[in-house]
């Protein structure tokens, strides 16, 4: 158990931590950057629950969820950086 | 002792993760943070090797790391000044970068206090009985699911709408980036050492690809980390100074793009018409149906994640007649 218990608080620290920085972070790009950690905090932690210690078989609805997230959030990033892209090419209007 | 050696391996893994989290958001230099994310989740892929996740670990190496890697380094090129980030008015100083003081600590008080409620709910969940699992009814009907790999039944089998519909979100993401304007310039010719790669590299990443897509039935791999490795391809020969990646013209592209969601819906249908629930695969198809849809959901993903890294409509998307009205003025070849 103390496997998942490392990993599991090792994901909220990391979830945490991006989460701060998506919130605290003035540019685009590390706003993104923050939002991919937190997401790989938030995967870790199920991946954690997932793990039911060695020798034993993972739960693999958990990590089917995870994969599944993995890729959705790089297309999330590659929406975000074409819009970030478009936003830098559109003239200011004020 | 071995145990103890583990769990000192666990604890530097996790203190290498964290630090580099910390340091990917804190690195003044915005090429600097990008470089540190990749070795983020090149460190995170080792995490999940420990977690007894090995599917997970080849999709975070070449997706989370690989792929957003090759993304946000593009991404970087466009700027306006290299280093310099673009929604900074002017050079970054610690001052411009951050929030005012007392909302920063704010923000931090709060991001704390989450982190901490979300603790307590871990731990209670972890230390209490290990309650009813889904694994359970996975392994009982593992046997029906036509693969022997349990996540691979979980995505394609049991919970296929799940995956039916992150195809859709990969579709709609596309649909955005190519909504959003045109592709990005390509790169110069590369020199003899690129192509010399290039042309090595290039037809072992699509017989790789091709092997995790079989191997995916009944050991780690699958449509997801196939159709990545695809698209690493396509990002090599894009670098390379090939336009379209690798990718076909027209029709053909807007096919490819659409086969994952296409494939994956008519499969559904069809077992409709034949009597059996959306995507309830009888248990003798199973096997040949879900390597159909990984087949197809391999090339689609792939064709995406490529034209996500040329970062828009590229010229082959259009034919001439409908390139000339949609931009009369648009000059594609920059340097």
């Amino acid at each position: 158990m103390t496997t998942a218990l490392l990993y599991g608080l090792a994901g909220i620290g990391l979830a945490a931590l991006g989460l701060r920085g998506s919130l605290a972070q003035v540019s685009l790009l590390r706003r993104l950057l923050a939002l991919n950690l937190m997401g790989s905090g938030v995967f870790l932690m199920l991946g954690a629950v997932a793990y039911r210690g060695p020798g034993l078989s993972p739960d693999p609805v958990p990590q089917a969820l995870v994969l599944t997230g993995i890729v959705v959030a790089v297309s999330a990033t590659a929406l975000a950086l074409a819009l970030g892209r478009r936003l830098r090419e559109t003239p200011d209007r004020d | 002792m071995d145990g103890i050696a583990l769990i000192l391996l666990d604890a530097l893994l996790i203190l290498v993760l964290l630090g580099l989290a910390w340091a990917t958001l804190e690195s003044r230099d915005p090429r600097r943070g990008v470089v540190l994310f990749i070795a983020f989740g090149l460190v995170l892929a080792l995490a999940w090797a420990r977690l007894a996740a090995p599917d997970v670990a080849l999709a975070e190496a070449a997706i989370g790391a690989g792929l957003s890697g090759a993304l946000l380094l593009a991404a970087l090129r466009d700027e306006p000044e290299a280093g310099h980030d673009p929604s900074e008015p002017e050079p970054a100083t610690p001052a411009k970068r951050r929030l005012p003081g007392l909302t920063n600590w704010a923000v931090g008080v709060l991001c704390l206090g989450l982190g901490l409620v979300v603790t307590w709910a871990f731990v209670d969940t972890l230390s209490g009985a290990d309650p009813e699992r889904l694994a359970g009814q996975v392994m009982a009907r593992l046997g029906e699911s036509g693969v022997s790999n349990p996540v691979t039944a979980v995505l394609l089998n049991f919970r296929g709408y799940d995956t039916l519909l992150e195809l859709a979100v990969l579709l709609a993401a596309l649909l955005g980036i190519l909504a959003l304007g045109p592709e990005r310039g390509g790169y110069a010719p590369a020199g003899p050492v690129l192509a010399g790669l290039g042309r090595w590299l290039v037809p072992v990443l699509i017989l790789t690809g091709g092997y995790l897509l079989w191997v995916g039935a009944h050991a780690p791999g699958g449509a997801f980390q196939a159709g990545a490795v695809l698209a690493a391809a396509g990002v090599i020969l894009r670098l390379a100074g090939y336009r379209t990646a690798g990718l076909p013209q027209g029709l053909a592209l807007r096919a490819l793009s659409l086969a994952g969601v296409a494939v994956f819906l008519a499969v559904g249908l069809a077992l409709l018409v034949a009597g059996r629930p959306f995507l309830g695969f009888p248990p003798a198809w199973a096997g040949t149906l879900i390597l159909v849809i990984e087949s197809a959901a391999t090339l689609a993903i792939g064709a995406t994640l490529a034209l996500a890294f040329i970062g828009g409509r590229p010229a082959a998307w259009d034919s001439p007649e409908q390139r000339r009205a949609l931009n009369p003025t648009q000059v594609h070849n920059q340097p």
